[in-house]
């Protein structure tokens, strides 16, 4: 079970680095949109635009990243797949690989941020830490968000309508937590309690994707 | 005969309501005053609107369960009436806004609606809305009763945390939210003078009757448009 699970998620590191394009795509994506509030914007935005622009971007970023996480696989590929490990499996090494892309894909918009749009924060580890907590709930939600869009033969503009409003309450959480490294000080224990929310809403998903993925599985 | 008399009884209780709601005397609060008979109408389009969504989502696992594609029918059937009550229950609240949390004429509608309770609606509506596009997409009617009742369950699993996490996030004019001395609203004694609790419960038990019936015939009407389906 755990071999086959590591096999899987290497089979699409491994694809990722084959086809160099679709993760340079994605780059360029994120490089472009940052670039374009750069330009649109004609001075440093305060800390709270700055904030909801960069979760914005990460929604966005993440849509279109792990839309192809299923759409990519051909029909063929998927009754392989079908054979040869479980949908437990499957998704799980899915869940995985899009959590460390979209961790990735994270750190390098926070670095453009930080360059184009300068830096409000006041530790930048801190608000590291709370965009990696918030990525990864972002990621797995897409996830099985791509799963159920593929089955409906769709692009990312309809993983974007199931996502968002399962999505919003989790990012109003996120863009709350974050105002901790942005300087806002928080009662005692808030923090630990905000954290801890997102991480069992994270949780939550992660269960309900391995769930419900083995009826979106079979065809 | 004997199956109607949920049909009956919300009926009775709907005049009930109408009657009671509209004649009956009421408590009058500042700001409140005669508004407060809203409560009958506007609360209770929410209530409806939750009751038909869990039986949704509960008729999302039972087809997940059996794929018994009936199961598929009343699950779609319950969503879209619940939906019906969404908007019903969005209408009845903005006749209230304006009159109660609207107090300056110059206040923008936008400083006053970002409200928990208006968020979790505008949520519910949403996902079920994307419910509905989702379904449009498939061509094949088991694919989309399969992958919809997958989406139906893992939204409505999402719903719930969200309608409780949201009120710690945004402060609320709802009575019951976080701060003000009143309890969960509606449901607490000791906020609802003893007469209006006497036309409150039974407007929510009519309302969701209607809910019910309406949906029912909906069932009914798609169980004829696939006869061919169900049968075999």
């Amino acid at each position: 079970m755990k071999s086959q699970t590591i096999a899987l998620i290497k089979k699409d590191i491994l694809i990722e680095f084959r086809q160099k394009h679709t993760l340079y795509g994605i780059l360029l994506y994120i490089a472009s949109t940052i670039f374009v509030i750069y330009l649109t914007l004609n001075e440093i935005p305060d800390v709270s635009v700055w904030n909801s622009l960069f979760w914005i971007i990460q929604l966005f970023v993440c849509v279109n990243a792990v839309a192809k996480s299923f759409l990519q696989e051909s029909r063929g590929r998927m009754l392989y797949f079908y054979s040869i490990a479980s949908p437990i499996e499957f998704i799980t090494a899915k869940l995985i690989f899009n959590v460390i892309l979209m961790l990735l894909m994270c750190l390098i918009s926070l670095m453009l941020f930080f360059l184009f749009l300068g830096n409000p924060t006041i530790s930048i580890p801190l608000f590291i830490g709370v965009s990696m907590i918030g990525g990864i709930g972002i990621s797995l939600v897409f996830t099985l968000m791509s799963a159920i869009a593929a089955k409906a033969q769709q692009n990312a503009a309809l993983m974007a309508i199931l996502g968002f409003p399962v999505i919003l309450p989790q990012l109003m959480l996120l863009m709350r937590l974050s105002k901790v490294a942005l300087g806002e000080v928080f009662r005692e224990g808030a923090i630990i309690q905000l954290t801890g929310l997102i991480l069992l809403l994270d949780l939550m998903v992660f269960v309900m994707a391995v769930v419900l993925f083995p009826y979106l599985w079979k065809d | 005969m004997k199956k109607n008399w949920w049909k009956i009884s919300s009926f009775l209780l709907l005049v009930y309501t109408i009657i009671a709601g509209f004649l009956f005397d009421v408590p009058r609060l500042p700001i409140l005053n005669e508004t407060i008979r809203n409560l009958y109408f506007h609360v209770c389009m929410w209530f409806g609107m939750m009751i038909l969504f869990s039986v949704s989502f509960a008729y999302s696992i039972k087809y997940l369960k059996g794929f018994d594609f009936r199961n598929d029918i009343i699950a779609s059937s319950f969503a879209n009436i619940g939906i019906l009550f969404g908007i019903l229950g969005y209408l009845t609240g903005i006749l209230w806004v304006n009159v109660t949390w609207i107090t300056d004429q110059s206040q923008s509608l936008g400083s006053v609606l970002k409200e928990p309770k208006l968020i979790g609606a505008a949520i519910a509506l949403l996902i079920y809305g994307a419910y509905f596009v989702l379904r449009g997409s498939f061509t094949d009617i088991d694919k989309r009763a399969r992958i919809s009742a997958v989406y139906n369950i893992f939204a409505f699993a999402m719903l719930f945390p969200s309608i409780w996490i949201i009120p710690r996030i945004v402060g609320s004019l709802h009575p019951g939210a976080p701060g003000s001395d009143t309890g969960n609203p509606a449901l607490d004694r000791k906020d609802l003078d003893g007469a209006m609790r006497a036309v409150f419960y039974p407007a929510i038990i009519g309302w969701t009757l209607l809910g019910v019936w309406i949906a029912g015939l909906k069932i009914r009407i798609d169980y004829i448009k696939n006869k061919n389906i169900i049968n075999e």
